[in-house]
């Protein structure tokens, strides 16, 4: 086992370098300005950023923009908004990236409370994505007195955006020698812009990687100094190709440097309240963690054996739900042989949950820093899952290698491991082939060939073109070249909407289906993870449960987005009598330490039903946005049928005993009609019958969220939240009749 | 190392180590303010809490603001700390202070202040 402290420090980066990287900065624009105090969790003012000309703004946030939007999430919708219109597409000028850390985002006393909302026009979607992210950014930015940033235009020439916070410094530099992948840029801005090596903790920076220029899956990583390694942490913004706008408008990096982080900084209504329940919290950890889920120990990743034997864990492009092989990277695997053990590992202050594990001093075998020990963050089960079992692949050295290169390079591990799964099943039928992919033997659990294809992808080089591409694009260019059929590929291509499936198999659970397909900015867990509520616990079996679940959780998940709060702490540790009380997967302890928490900071009492309300005007806006967008309705909330049912022989074969049992309990059939049926018939039979019970669950979950069935919001529905807004009532009013 | 040490066996009950604790470092006689705890057990005697020097709470501080000194005491420095209060929830021995009126907490330095306060001997400071 490796212990934290027996670790030795990572060695520090050459000043010298640094020296002559700062030296070549020229300063395009630089501003003073006041920090504002946050006053109960708000500063009211936001930053705009335009890098065609360089201009800062610092301006008001209304009453009524707090209010109708909260805060994090909300706020990065609201002025995105603002900043585009029906025609904008992700590399428009006018496409904004808007940051926001939310109200209770920054205090120090309770788990996951640092976490920032990050939104764009996706290249993935078109319509806008969302993603939530930990590292010291968010809160920094909060402290140096904006609720938001938001940023916009194109630069001519690569530059980088520093925030001092406490001299009231904003500059835009051009910074033309600092290297582009993550980890080594986290470094040099990191201990460019410290005073010393003590104020390193002080500097967060937000990077993509060498990746993000010509790759859609590009994602943003976030930086937290870790002072008992001595290395810069990487946290990720990855869903849906944000990197690869930041990259367009030529922003290198946004450096925020603040000193001074106290418990207090936000200013918050009463500071007894949030000491009360963080200290509530860390008990909780501190006692139940190693019983539960061990969370501090190998962090998400514990959950990969128990998925697997639940028939959830995705496995060769999520035609199975499991492998015998995950005991090679089951917890104990990771706990004893991989990740350090004994860490403060949480991504904010204050969260003793500490998920955010490490490889340490991992020595890398290909690629441009092979030879090399570095510290690999995580991996995450979805980044375990995705880029192992889902590709064939279970040696945690493969899963370590493509996890550091994924997150160095700004690639986003979800969408990468999917759509690799997506390759090499195309590989796997002949739709692609070792000429057409350039050499690359796309079979499932080739490491070498998945590790190649990734460095191809960095450096925009050979088959690495088509894999930047992400799998939406890829089938229309597979058909193109009339290299696959392209009904077969939709069916294999987990991809709705643009943006890639994360890591659950979800054809057992018709919840689930709904939790991927029914979602804003497309088949993301963080809206309804209902996979164990339906598939494992079976506490949801009726189409009303299901609906009712699928309009709760989604609200309820997004407020922790409006908030600048990380979701682990809600549920993947649970008081010791949590199941005891009513509806324990609510965990209702914890739904009520966040009301507290609500109400410690910003003064304002809320119950259960205002955090849904408030959770339903941003969800109901970014649904509008969507439709705005060309998106929205309900033909893009279709699924593809390998998230929902067998498309292969193999497939049904693999479970046959299961889907013959269910044509007879489910669809009707009598065991002498099954039993006469050819495998094609029972295949057709049984999709047709799990479409359609896909179809109801909309019918029975679309009018729960006050939507008709076409998947738009009522008019009604939208008065009744008080968001019926001039600019969504012109997008929903015509609407309202139209049948889907 | 330096550290406190009990005999439970000699423990009045009087409480004049934490009033003692309080006093020293919070101005005040409250012995949710003391880094030592005096509970009564049913059977009349006394469960003593000190601080051992584990260092469990230097281990799960993130910004690495507890350390230990040259005579083996962990000492937390308040300038630095951020108050996440983690140290305080994973103290075994539930030892460490946390106040509304202040933004950090605090913890036993071995000083020695409740040892003098003890009418009993049944603390003791020593040096291994």
């Amino acid at each position: 086992m490796i212990r934290m402290c027996d670790l030795p420090r990572y060695a520090d980066a050459d000043m010298e370098e640094i020296k002559k990287m700062k030296e070549a900065h020229v300063v395009l624009n630089q501003i003073t300005y006041e920090p504002k105090a946050l006053y109960r969790g708000y500063t009211d003012k936001r930053l705009k950023i335009d890098v065609s000309d360089n201009s800062v703004s610092i301006l008001d946030i209304p009453q009524e923009v707090k209010e109708k939007f909260t805060g994090g999430k909300g706020y990065c919708l609201r002025y995105l908004w603002d900043s585009v219109n029906p025609q904008t597409r992700w590399d428009s000028p006018e496409n904004a990236i808007t940051m926001s850390a939310g109200p209770v985002a920054g205090i120090t006393q309770y788990g996951g409370t640092g976490k920032c909302l990050v939104c764009t026009i996706s290249p993935m979607t078109d319509i806008p994505i969302d993603s939530n992210v930990g590292g010291y950014f968010g809160p920094f930015l909060k402290f140096s007195g904006f609720d938001m940033i938001e940023l916009t235009g194109k630069a001519k020439e690569d530059v980088i955006i520093v925030i001092d916070g406490n001299k009231g410094i904003i500059s835009v530099e051009k910074a033309p020698l600092e290297h582009r992948d993550a980890h080594i840029l986290g470094e040099e801005l990191t201990a460019m812009y410290a005073e010393d090596e003590n104020d390193r903790k002080n500097v967060a920076v937000v990077c993509s990687g060498s990746a993000a220029e010509h790759c859609n899956l590009s994602m943003l990583n976030f930086t937290f100094y870790d002072p008992k390694r001595n290395v810069v942490r990487l946290k990720q913004a990855g869903r849906g190709g944000i990197g690869r706008v930041f990259a367009d408008k030529r922003i290198k990096a946004l450096v925020c440097r603040f000193k001074g982080v106290k418990a207090n900084l936000n200013d918050v209504y009463d500071i007894k309240i949030l000491n009360k329940d963080g200290l509530k919290f860390h008990r909780e950890v501190a006692t139940l963690d190693n019983k539960q889920n061990a969370m501090r120990k190998s962090g998400t990743a514990y959950s990969l054996q128990t998925l697997s034997d639940y028939d959830i864990l995705p496995t060769h492009n999520y035609k199975y739900g499991g492998t015998e092989k995950v005991s090679e990277m089951k917890a104990e695997v990771w706990q004893e042989k991989w990740l350090t053990q004994g860490g403060a590992d949480g991504c904010w202050y204050g969260c003793s949950m500490a998920c955010a594990k490490t490889a340490d001093h991992f020595l890398l075998k290909t690629g441009p820093y092979k030879g090399c020990r570095v510290c690999v963050d995580g991996p995450e089960y979805e980044s375990a899952a995705g880029l192992g079992p889902n590709c064939g692949i279970t040696d945690p050295q493969v899963i370590l290698e493509l996890n550091f290169y994924c997150d160095t390079y700004g690639i986003d591990t979800i969408s990468y491991g999917t759509m690799t799964a997506f390759l090499m099943e195309c590989y796997e039928n002949g739709i692609l082939n070792k000429e057409r992919t350039g050499g690359l033997e796309l079979v499932w659990g080739n490491a070498e060939a998945d590790l190649e294809l990734l460095h191809l992808i960095a450096r925009n080089e050979g088959f690495g073109k088509i894999g930047a591409l992400g799998s939406h694009k890829q089938k229309a260019y597979f058909a193109e070249q009339g290299w696959g059929d392209m009904d077969f590929m939709n069916d294999i291509a987990m991809e709705q909407k643009g943006l890639e499936y994360s890591e659950y198999s979800s054809k057992e659970s018709l919840a689930q289906q709904g939790g991927y397909g029914l979602t804003n900015k497309g088949p993301q867990h963080d809206e309804a993870w209902l996979i164990f509520m339906d598939q494992v616990n079976n506490q949801i079996p009726t189409f009303d449960d299901k609906a009712e679940a699928l309009y709760y959780y989604p609200m309820f998940r997004t407020w922790f987005g409006l908030l600048g709060l990380c979701k682990l702490p809600w549920n993947d540790i649970v008081p010791a009598d949590n199941s005891l009380r009513d509806e324990p997967a609510k965990v209702p302890e914890h739904v009520d330490n966040y009301l507290d928490l609500y109400y410690g900071v910003t003064g304002v009492k809320i119950d259960r039903d205002d955090m849904i309300r408030m959770s339903e005007r941003v969800y109901n806006f970014q649904r509008i946005f969507n439709i705005r967008l060309g998106k929205g309705l309900r033909r893009n909330d279709a699924i593809p049928y390998r998230s929902q049912g067998p498309v292969t022989e193999e497939e049904y074969l693999s479970r046959q005993e299961r889907y013959d049992r269910q044509l007879v309990e489910l669809v009707g059939k009598t065991a002498e009609e099954v039993q006469a049926m050819s495998l094609q018939e029972k295949m057709a039979a049984t999709r047709s019958y799990r479409e359609s019970e896909y179809e109801k669950l909309i019918d029975a979950v679309y009018p729960k969220r006050g939507w008709t069935l076409n998947g738009v919001p009522t008019v009604a529905h939208l008065k009744e939240l008080g968001m019926d807004l001039p600019e969504l009532l012109e997008i929903v009013e015509p609407l309202q009749d139209v049948q889907p | 190392m330096k550290r406190l040490e009990k005999d439970e066996a000699l423990c009045t009950g009087c409480r004049q180590c934490e009033e003692a604790c309080s006093k020293a470092f919070y101005k005040t006689a409250d012995r949710m303010k003391s880094c030592i705890r005096i509970t009564d057990r049913e059977d009349g005697t006394h469960k003593i809490s000190i601080c051992t020097q584990c260092g469990i709470c230097a281990e799960v501080c993130n910004t690495g603001v507890i350390s230990r000194d040259a005579k083996g005491v962990y000492r937390l420095d308040k300038k630095e700390c951020a108050g996440c209060l983690m140290c305080v929830g994973f103290c075994p021995e539930d030892v460490m202070v946390q106040s509304d009126d202040c933004l950090e907490p605090s913890k036993c330095t071995a000083c020695g202040i409740c040892v003098k306060a003890c009418p009993s001997g049944a603390i003791r400071l020593v040096e291994e």
